[in-house]
């Protein structure tokens, strides 16, 4: 397999364009061979702050799903995105300003004192499951169905007594809630 | 949570998507704000009563290209500005091509109006109201059009903000055109563009705040 800048944008489009008619497997394949991207381009980033990268590639990778129908095939898929990482990361920023400005910075000393000096690699702070129940019956049984343990859309309406629509509804509004939950935490 | 068990989670039961959602999405938001835009005007303002005779005169349809331009540059630049990453260039070209063109054409006119005729073809004699009425016929359209981006995925909010205000102001425009008595360039070029102006000012101050994600 090449590994040239162009190669990648050639195989990550291809695979994107795939993902983008549901194949699951080649959006998959997309999301994985992507992350070691966002990861390398937030630690560049957030040299200060290490702990943050992981937070932000999940969140990132959120973010790519929840907008992946806003991918146009004629568009390079790098500067795709770069725009995603780069709003993602831009906002991390704007929302520790804010909180700075907010907040005693005492607070900030003393969790960063705390904090483990090598975090596992690839783990994020915040486990999503838990934030998962703070959502809505209607959206977290949706996810756990469909994203967690990998039933049908219609598996899951028998499952839950929910409409095959409001299934799909459910997904779509928790895993935007989810994001949203994620921001606020930061 | 591993980033592997929240990708295998994303990747699972994923569904077709459609990839021409932002097209689809803001087309919707036009065309309903332009139909309550026209409510509004029939309802407030009400039609020109000489428009069939204005509708046979060229400066008429000069005035309804301007501001048809203006909305298929306002729809061009929304569409650009809702997926991250899209090239900005052409857009800024579209949005300024109507702009500069009726702008000339209202120096043209003024060059061969007779100096004290100057002043009333810039003023008319509806100035007052008309950037008013346009900025409050596109207050619908601004409300759906932000509303229409909020589901998409803007990345530089004031622009996209701006977007969708050039978009509303632009078929807010439209709408009073159908309500307007004036038929001066110079007339068209300074307060049509004014009141196209408001929401575009509007929507860069909310953008920030209203379409984050």
């Amino acid at each position: 397999m090449k590994s040239g800048p162009d190669a990648r944008e050639a195989r990550l489009r291809e695979l994107m364009i795939v993902a983008q008619d549901g194949d699951a497997a080649a959006y998959g394949g997309f999301l994985r061979e992507l992350t070691p991207f966002l990861r390398a381009y937030f630690r560049r980033r957030l040299q200060s702050r290490p702990d943050d990268v992981e937070d932000l590639v999940q969140e990132t990778l959120i973010a790519v799903h929840n907008s992946r129908h806003t991918y146009d095939a004629l568009q390079p898929v790098g500067a795709w995105l770069h725009a995603i990482a780069r709003y993602k990361w831009v906002d991390l920023l704007r929302a520790q300003a804010n909180r700075e400005a907010l907040h005693d910075p005492l607070d900030d000393d003393s969790a960063a004192l705390l904090t483990d000096a090598e975090p596992a690699a690839a783990e994020a702070r915040r486990d999503l499951r838990v934030l998962l129940t703070q959502l809505p019956d209607k959206q977290r049984l949706p996810i756990e169905c469909v994203k967690i343990e990998g039933l049908s859309v219609a598996e899951t309406a028998q499952r839950t007594g929910l409409s095959e629509s409001a299934v799909k509804v459910g997904v779509h509004r928790g895993l935007k809630a989810l994001a949203a939950l994620i921001r606020e935490g930061r | 949570m591993k980033t592997d068990e929240l990708i295998a989670a994303l990747a699972a039961g994923v569904e077709p998507v459609d990839r021409r959602a932002p097209e689809r999405r803001l087309l919707l938001a036009a065309g309903g704000g332009l139909l309550l835009g026209a409510l509004l005007m029939l309802a407030l303002l009400g039609l020109n009563p000489a428009l069939a005779h204005d509708a046979g005169l060229p400066m008429f349809w000069v005035k309804l290209g301007f501001v048809a331009g203006a909305t298929v540059a306002g729809f061009f630049a929304t569409t650009r500005l809702a997926r991250p990453g899209a090239a900005l260039a052409p857009a800024a070209v579209l949005v300024g091509a109507p702009f500069a063109s009726m702008w000339l054409l209202a120096l043209l006119a003024l060059g061969a109006t007779a100096p004290e005729q100057r002043v009333p073809a810039i003023m008319g004699s509806t100035w007052q109201a008309c950037p008013i009425n346009i900025a409050m016929l596109s207050i619908p359209t601004l409300a759906v059009a932000l509303w229409a981006m909020r589901g998409l995925a803007p990345t530089r909010l004031r622009l996209a903000g701006a977007g969708a205000g050039l978009l509303a102001g632009a078929l807010g425009a439209l709408a009073y055109a159908l309500h307007c008595p004036e038929m001066a360039a110079p007339f068209i070029g300074i307060w049509y563009a004014l009141g196209m102006l408001v929401p575009v000012v509007a929507g860069a101050a909310l953008g920030p705040r209203l379409l984050r994600w």
